[in-house]
C-alpha cells in the first residue's frame, strides 16, 4: 500500500461523495422541509443520466446535454411533486414510502422498455478526457477532477443561495421549524414545489457527472439512494453542511475502505482469511459507521432541527 | 421508600432551571407540595408551568436542580420510573388512546402498576385483574356508562374526565393537573371542579389552572409565575392581597 | 366479533389451502402447489411485519433481513454438511433474533423517518454482506438441499413441505393473535396509539418494542427457513430491499393492523404478479402506478373493506 495510491484512493473517495452529495443535498432539503420521504429520489439520478446520455448520442455534445437535462430534470421534478408528492404531505411515512416505491418500480421500468435492460454507453467528453501529473507518476484523470471541482462550486452555490437569497432563508426555517414558515404567510406548496425541483436537478446533475464512470443502467439509483440515506442519518436531516460532510465521509470510506481495508487484514491474519474477510468487512464499514454515529449523536452530527 | 424520619413536603423542587436556546423556561425555581394539599401555579401565558410540569413528569431533561419526591431525589429518572414511584400526571392537550374503549385507556394504566407487561398469553380484555378496578374507577369518576365506548367518540368533556381516570389509575401518590378543565364549558368546568374537590386531601395535587374561580376555590396555596420565576407563593388571601401579583398578573385580569 | 362474510373467507380459504396438494396431484398441475406454497411463506413474512406496521407503529423498511437470514441459516449448515431440519431451525431461529435485536436495539433509540432509512440502510448492509461472500456462493447464490427430520417425515416430499408451511402460517397467526389480545401486546397498540402517555402512566416502551421487533424478526427468519427448503437456493436478492418493499405492499394491500389481511394480501399480490406477468414481463409499469392508487384511495386493503369492526380480534 504506497502512499501515492492511498492518495489516488482519497481523491476517488472525494469524487464518489460529490455524486452522494447532489444526491443527498435535495434529499435532505425534502425530508427536512416537507416532512417527506421520496425513495424516488434515486430515480431522477438515473434518469439524470439516462437523459444525458440520450442526448450525448444524438448530439455528441457533452454541453448540449447539460443544457437540456437540467431543464428537463425540473420539469420532471415538478410533474412528479404535482401529481403523487403533493398529495403525500399529510399523510405518514408509511403512505410515503409505499407510493414512492411505486414510482421507482414505474420508472425503473419505463427505462427499460425505452433503452433496454442493457447499460448504455456514455464517453467522457474530449474536452474532459485525458490525465493530468499532480500527483508525480499517477496521472489522474481530468474528469474526474472536474467532477471534484463541479461538487465544490454545487455546494458553494447552495450554500450562497441557502444563507443569503429570501428564498434560501425560508428554506432554512423551513427545515428548522415548518409551522413557523407557513405562519409567515409564505406560499407553501409554491416553496415545496421550487425545492423538489431543485433536488430532481440536483440529483440528475449528478447522474450526468456519474454516467461516464459508472454504468447507466436501469436500477442505478437505487444504490446510491440507500448510501445518500446513510449520508443523510449521519449528516442530520435538513443540513446541507452535514449533508457535505456526510458525503465526503461516507464517499472516503466505500473507497478508502474498500481498498485498505483488505490489505490491512492481511498482514494481520492469513491470506486466505483476509480474502474472503476483506470485501465482507469493508462492505459493512459505513453502516457499522451510521451505527456508532447514531448511538453518541441519535439526531446526526449536525441537527439542523432544534426543539 | 418513605423516610419516616424525614417527615415533610411529597414533592419538593430547588432550584430547579430549563432554557430553551435564548428563552428561560424556568428560572431557579423552589416549589414544594404538602401531603393532601393542593398547590395550584397561575401565571400568564408563556410563564413556564407547562415547561414545569414537563421537567416534574420527565418529559423535559431539566438544565439543573433538584426534585426530592416522596423522600427519594426523582431528577435523573425516565417519565416512567417517576411514574412507577407514584407520580402521575394529566396533559393540558387531551392525551388518550383515542382507539381504544374508555374502559382499555384506564385498564392500561392499571396494568402498568400490575408487574412487568411480558405476559404473552393470556387476554388482557377480559382480565379482572385489571378490568375490576378499571369500571370502579370509572364509575367515580361518572363514566361507568360509556365504558365500552371508543374514547375518540367521547364528548371533549368526557376525554378531559377520562385524562384524570387514567392518572388517578396508577395510584399516584402525588398528581400533576396540567389544565384540568382545558376548552370546557362552564358546565363542565364546574363538575370536573365538584370532582377534584371531591378527591382532596385524599391526592396531593399539583394544579396548574387557568380558570381563577377554580383556583381560588380549591387551592391550599397558590404560586405565581411569571418567565419562569416565581413571584410570589401563599394562601388565596395573601396572593388576592399581593401588590406584585397584582401588577403581573391579575391586574391584566381585571 | 368478527363478521360473517370474514368468518366465511376464512373458512373457505383454509380448506382451498388445505385442499390443493390432492387436487393438485390429480390435476398434475404440481405449479400451482408449488405457488401456493410460496404465497403461504410470503404470508407468514407478512403476518409478522404487521406485528410491527399495523400495532406497533414501527415501519420497518427492512424485514427481508430476516427471509435471508432464516434461508442463510439452512443453507450454511448445509454447506458443512449438517443437514438436521432441528438444528437448522433452532439456528434460523437463533440467528433471526440476533439480527433482530441488534437492528432493533439502534433503530428503535429513534424515530420517524430515522426509524425507516435504518432499517432499510441496514438490510442493504446484509445485502452486500451476502453478495461478499463468495465462499457461500456471492451474488450467484448457493444450493442447498431440504431440510431432514424424521424417517417418517420426509421433507423431500412437496406435499410434505407443503402441509409444513400451512402448519406454520396457522400457528404464526395463532401466536400473532394470543400476543396482540395479551397485556404485552397491549402495550405494542398502547405505544402506536401514543407512546408518550404510555410513558407517562409508567410502561418502559423501549424494551417492549424491542421485544416485539425481535418476535417479528423470529417469525419472519421462520419463513426464511421455510423458503429456503421450498427453493432449496438462497441468494442475497432475498435479503434486497425491494423483498422489504414486497413483504410491505403485502401488509397494505391486506389491510395493516388485521391479523388475516396480510395473508390475503400476500395471496393477491404474488397471483397478480404470477397473471399480469404472463401478459407483459413489463408488468411494473402497470403495478407502480396501481400501488400508488392503492395508497392514494385502498388504506384499507382487501380484508379491511369487507364488513366488521376492526379491532384486534380480526
Amino acid at each position: 500500500m504506497s502512499l501515492l495510491l492511498l492518495l489516488e484512493q482519497t481523491l476517488n473517495g472525494i469524487q464518489f461523495g460529490v455524486f452522494l452529495f447532489m444526491i443527498s443535498a435535495g434529499l435532505t432539503l425534502v425530508l427536512g422541509i416537507m416532512n417527506v420521504v421520496n425513495l424516488a429520489h434515486g430515480s431522477f439520478y438515473m434518469l439524470g443520466a439516462y437523459y444525458a446520455a440520450t442526448i450525448m448520442a444524438w448530439t455528441g455534445s457533452f454541453i448540449l446535454a447539460l443544457v437540456i437535462m437540467l431543464p428537463a430534470m425540473l420539469i420532471t421534478g415538478i410533474v412528479v411533486e404535482v401529481l403523487v408528492l403533493r398529495t403525500m404531505y399529510e399523510r405518514d411515512h408509511m403512505d410515503q414510502v409505499l407510493a414512492t416505491f411505486g414510482l421507482i418500480l414505474f420508472f425503473n421500468e419505463a427505462v427499460r422498455m425505452i433503452w433496454g435492460a442493457e447499460s448504455m454507453p456514455m464517453d467522457i467528453p474530449a474536452f474532459l478526457s485525458g490525465h493530468v501529473d499532480f500527483i508525480p507518476d499517477a496521472p489522474y484523470p481530468i474528469f474526474r477532477i472536474a467532477i471534484i471541482i463541479a461538487g465544490l462550486l454545487v455546494a458553494a452555490l447552495l450554500y450562497v443561495m441557502i444563507t443569503r437569497s429570501r428564498t434560501g432563508m425560508l428554506i432554512r426555517a423551513g427545515a428548522s421549524n415548518r409551522p413557523m414558515v407557513g405562519a409567515l404567510g409564505v406560499n407553501i406548496r409554491m416553496l415545496y414545489m421550487v425545492v423538489f425541483g431543485m433536488g430532481a436537478v440536483l440529483a440528475g446533475f449528478s447522474g450526468l457527472m456519474a454516467g461516464p464512470i459508472l454504468s447507466v443502467e436501469p436500477g442505478m439509483g437505487e444504490d446510491m439512494l440507500i448510501l445518500a440515506f446513510v449520508v443523510i442519518v449521519i449528516g442530520g436531516i435538513g443540513s446541507i453542511r452535514g449533508a457535505v460532510v456526510a458525503s465526503i465521509i461516507v464517499g472516503i470510506f466505500e473507497t478508502v475502505g474498500r481498498s485498505i481495508l483488505p490489505a490491512l487484514l492481511t498482514q494481520l491474519m492469513s491470506s486466505d482469511a483476509a480474502q474472503s474477510m476483506g470485501p465482507a468487512m469493508s462492505s459493512m464499514l459505513i453502516y457499522i459507521f451510521m451505527a456508532a454515529v447514531l448511538f453518541f449523536r441519535p439526531e446526526g452530527l449536525f441537527p439542523a432541527r432544534t426543539g | 421508600m418513605t423516610d419516616p424520619i424525614l417527615k415533610g413536603p411529597i414533592l419538593k423542587v430547588q432550584g430547579l432551571n430549563k432554557h430553551f436556546g435564548g428563552v428561560v423556561a424556568t428560572d431557579n425555581l423552589d416549589f414544594d407540595v404538602e401531603p393532601g394539599e393542593i398547590h395550584a401555579v397561575i401565571g400568564p401565558n408563556g410563564a413556564g408551568k407547562t415547561t414545569f410540569v414537563a421537567q416534574i413528569a420527565g418529559m423535559i431533561k431539566s438544565d439543573s436542580g433538584s426534585i426530592m419526591f416522596d423522600g427519594g431525589e426523582i431528577a435523573g429518572l425516565s417519565a416512567h420510573a417517576r411514574s412507577r414511584r407514584g407520580l402521575a400526571r394529566s396533559f393540558q392537550i387531551t392525551s388518550i388512546f383515542k382507539e381504544f374503549t374508555v374502559i382499555e385507556n384506564v385498564a392500561m394504566s392499571i396494568q402498568a402498576h400490575d408487574g412487568h407487561s411480558f405476559r404473552f398469553w393470556r387476554r388482557a380484555n377480559t382480565d379482572p385483574a385489571l378490568m375490576d378496578p378499571a369500571r370502579a374507577l370509572l364509575d367515580r369518576v361518572g363514566l361507568g356508562a360509556r365504558a365500552e365506548i371508543v374514547a375518540s367518540n367521547l364528548a371533549h368533556g368526557e376525554q378531559r374526565q377520562l385524562e384524570i381516570a387514567m392518572a388517578l389509575a396508577t395510584g399516584p401518590k402525588l398528581l400533576l393537573l396540567d389544565e384540568p378543565t382545558a376548552g370546557m364549558g362552564p358546565e363542565d368546568s364546574q363538575s370536573m371542579a365538584a370532582f377534584l374537590r371531591d378527591i382532596k386531601g385524599e391526592y396531593s395535587m399539583l394544579l396548574i389552572e387557568h380558570d381563577m374561580d377554580t383556583v381560588f376555590a380549591l387551592a391550599d396555596r397558590i404560586t405565581v409565575l411569571v418567565y419562569g420565576r416565581a413571584i410570589a407563593t401563599g394562601t388565596p388571601e395573601e396572593i388576592r392581597g399581593n401588590d406584585e401579583v397584582r401588577a403581573a398578573y391579575l391586574g391584566e385580569e381585571a | 366479533m368478527m363478521s360473517r362474510a370474514k368468518i366465511l373467507c376464512l373458512l373457505i380459504g383454509f380448506l382451498v389451502l388445505v385442499a390443493i396438494p390432492p387436487a393438485t396431484t390429480a390435476l398434475d398441475a404440481d405449479f400451482y402447489m408449488g405457488l401456493a406454497a410460496r404465497m403461504m411463506i410470503f404470508a407468514i413474512a407478512a403476518v409478522s411485519l404487521d406485528l410491527l406496521l399495523g400495532y406497533g407503529g414501527m415501519v420497518s423498511f427492512g424485514h427481508a433481513a430476516y427471509l435471508g437470514t432464516g434461508s442463510y441459516a439452512v443453507a450454511i449448515l448445509a454447506f458443512y454438511g449438517i443437514t438436521d431440519g432441528f438444528l437448522q431451525f433452532a439456528v434460523a431461529v437463533g440467528a433471526s433474533a440476533l439480527v433482530a435485536l441488534i437492528i432493533g436495539f439502534i433503530c428503535l433509540r429513534t424515530k420517524g423517518v430515522y426509524f425507516i432509512m435504518i432499517t432499510l440502510a441496514l438490510t442493504q448492509m446484509l445485502y452486500f454482506l451476502g453478495i461478499s461472500l463468495e465462499e457461500y456462493g456471492g451474488d450467484d447464490g448457493i444450493n442447498t438441499d431440504r431440510s431432514e427430520f424424521f424417517e417418517w417425515f420426509d421433507l423431500g416430499d412437496d406435499t410434505n413441505l407443503y402441509y409444513l408451511i400451512l402448519f406454520f402460517l396457522v400457528l404464526s397467526l395463532w401466536i400473532s393473535w394470543r400476543l396482540i389480545n395479551s397485556r404485552f401486546g397491549m402495550v405494542i397498540r398502547g405505544s402506536q396509539s401514543n407512546d408518550d402517555r404510555m410513558q407517562a402512566i409508567g410502561f418502559p416502551t423501549f424494551r417492549y418494542k424491542l421485544t416485539m421487533f425481535v418476535i417479528a424478526g423470529v417469525i419472519c427468519g421462520v419463513a426464511g427457513f421455510l423458503l429456503a427448503n421450498l427453493t432449496e437456493f438462497v441468494t442475497p436478492e432475498y435479503m434486497h430491499w425491494f423483498r422489504s418493499g414486497e413483504i410491505m405492499i403485502m401488509v397494505l394491500v391486506g389491510g395493516m393492523g388485521t391479523l388475516f389481511g396480510p395473508v390475503f394480501g400476500a395471496i393477491a399480490y404474488l397471483l397478480f404478479e404470477e397473471v399480469i406477468s404472463d401478459f407483459t414481463e413489463h408488468w411494473m409499469i402497470i403495478f407502480g402506478p396501481i400501488l400508488v392508487l392503492l395508497v392514494l384511495f385502498a388504506r384499507k386493503g382487501v380484508w379491511g373493506m369487507l364488513p366488521g369492526r376492526e379491532r384486534g380480534d380480526d
